[in-house]
C-alpha cells in the first residue's frame, strides 16, 4: 500500500506545483505569448489573409486553458516522479525522504525538461512551421526518452563506480558519462531552425526563459513538497507493503 | 552526562530507509505509469500530432499550456 499512497501523494504534490508554476506562466509567460501572437496576426495581415477565427478565446486560452494544462502536465509528471522515488528510497545512500526527493526533482528537472530544451527549445505561436509538426514532435519526445536512458545509464554506472572507489568518483563519472552521451545525442539528432524572419529575438529570449522558469519553478516545488508529504508516510510505525 | 533529551532524541530520529519490494510496486506503477502518460498525451500531443479526438478544441483549450510548457504545438 505503501506505494499507493506515494503516488497519491506525488499527484497532490505535482498539482500543488502546477499552481504556483501557473502564477509563474501567467505574469512571465503570457505577456510573450501575446506578444508573438501579436506578430503572427500582422504577419497574416501583410499577406492579406482573414484574421485566424478563434474557436475559444484568447482570455480562456491564457487562463482556465493554461491552468488545466499545466496542472495535467503536474500531475503526470508527480505521478511519475513518486513511482521513480518509491524506487529509489532505500536503495540509493540518501536517509532523508526529503532530501532525496529534492535531489531526484532536480534530477528530473535536468533530464526531462532542461537537456530536451536544450535541443528543440519550446517556441511561442508564429515560430515553426506547421508542415513539420509530426517531425518535430517525434523528434522531440525520442530526446527525451533518449536523456532519460542516458540518465539511467549514467546513474548505474555512477553507482557501481561509488562502490568500488568512493562516492565522489561515482558523482564525477556518472556525471561525466552524462554529459559525454548527451552531447553525442544531440549531435546526432536533426537540428530545426523555423524561426521565421523578421521574429523579434527578445520575445523569442523572454518566452524561451519563461518557460524554463515556469518548469523550474514546477519542478523545484513538486520536490520540496513531495518531500513533506512523503515523510509521514515513511516514518509512520505501521508499515504496510 | 546522561540527559533525558538524548534518549528523546534517538527516539525520534529517522529509521533507516527501508526499500519497497519490486513485487508491490509493480502493480502501482503500471497503474501510475497508464494514468500519468495519458495526462500528459492530452496536454502534450493530442489534436496536434496525432489526434484521437476529432476537432480542435483540445488542441486550442490547452495551446499557451502547450507551448510554454514547451511542446511543439502548430
Amino acid at each position: 500500500m505503501i506505494a499507493g499512497r506515494l503516488l497519491a501523494r506525488g499527484m497532490i504534490a505535482g498539482c500543488l506545483a502546477a499552481a504556483l508554476a501557473f502564477v509563474f506562466a501567467r505574469f512571465f509567460g503570457e505577456p510573450q505569448v501575446a506578444l508573438a501572437i501579436a506578430f503572427e496576426a500582422a504577419r497574416s495581415a501583410a499577406e492579406g489573409a482573414a484574421p485566424e477565427h478563434e474557436m475559444i478565446s484568447r482570455s480562456v486560452q491564457a487562463s482556465y486553458g493554461l491552468a488545466t494544462a499545466t496542472v495535467l502536465y503536474g500531475a503526470g509528471f508527480g505521478g511519475l516522479f513518486a513511482l521513480v522515488f518509491s524506487f529509489a528510497y532505500g536503495r540509493l545512500s540518501f536517509q532523508s525522504p526529503r532530501v532525496l526527493a529534492l535531489l531526484l526533482a532536480a534530477a528530473g528537472f535536468v533530464t526531462v525538461v532542461l537537456v530536451p530544451d536544450l535541443k528543440y527549445p519550446p517556441n511561442p505561436p508564429a515560430v515553426g512551421n506547421p508542415a513539420t509538426l509530426a517531425l518535430r514532435t517525434e523528434t522531440y519526445f525520442v530526446m527525451i526518452a533518449l536523456s532519460i536512458c542516458v540518465a539511467a545509464i549514467a546513474c548505474l554506472i555512477g553507482q557501481k563506480v561509488a562502490q568500488v572507489r568512493d562516492a565522489w568518483s561515482g558523482w564525477l563519472c556518472g556525471g561525466a558519462v552524462f554529459v559525454l552521451l548527451i552531447a553525442l545525442v544531440q549531435l546526432g539528432l536533426p537540428d530545426v531552425n523555423e524561426v521565421p524572419d523578421g521574429f523579434p529575438a527578445v520575445v523569442l529570449w523572454r518566452f524561451r526563459e519563461s518557460a524554463l522558469g515556469m518548469q523550474g519553478v514546477l519542478w523545484g516545488s513538486m520536490g520540496l513538497i513531495f518531500g513533506a508529504l512523503a515523510t509521514p508516510v515513511l516514518t509512520g510505525r505501521a508499515q504496510k507493503f | 552526562m546522561m540527559h533525558p533529551s538524548s534518549s528523546r532524541a534517538r527516539a525520534i530520529a529517522a529509521p533507516a530507509p527501508v526499500a519497497i519490494p519490486v513485487g508491490a510496486l509493480l502493480p502501482w506503477a503500471v497503474f501510475g505509469l497508464l494514468l500519468s502518460v495519458l495526462m500528459l498525451y492530452f496536454v502534450g500531443a493530442e489534436q496536434g500530432a496525432v489526434s484521437l479526438i476529432s476537432g480542435h478544441e483540445v488542441h486550442e483549450f490547452v495551446h499557451d499550456g502547450r507551448h510554454l510548457l514547451g511542446f511543439p504545438c502548430h
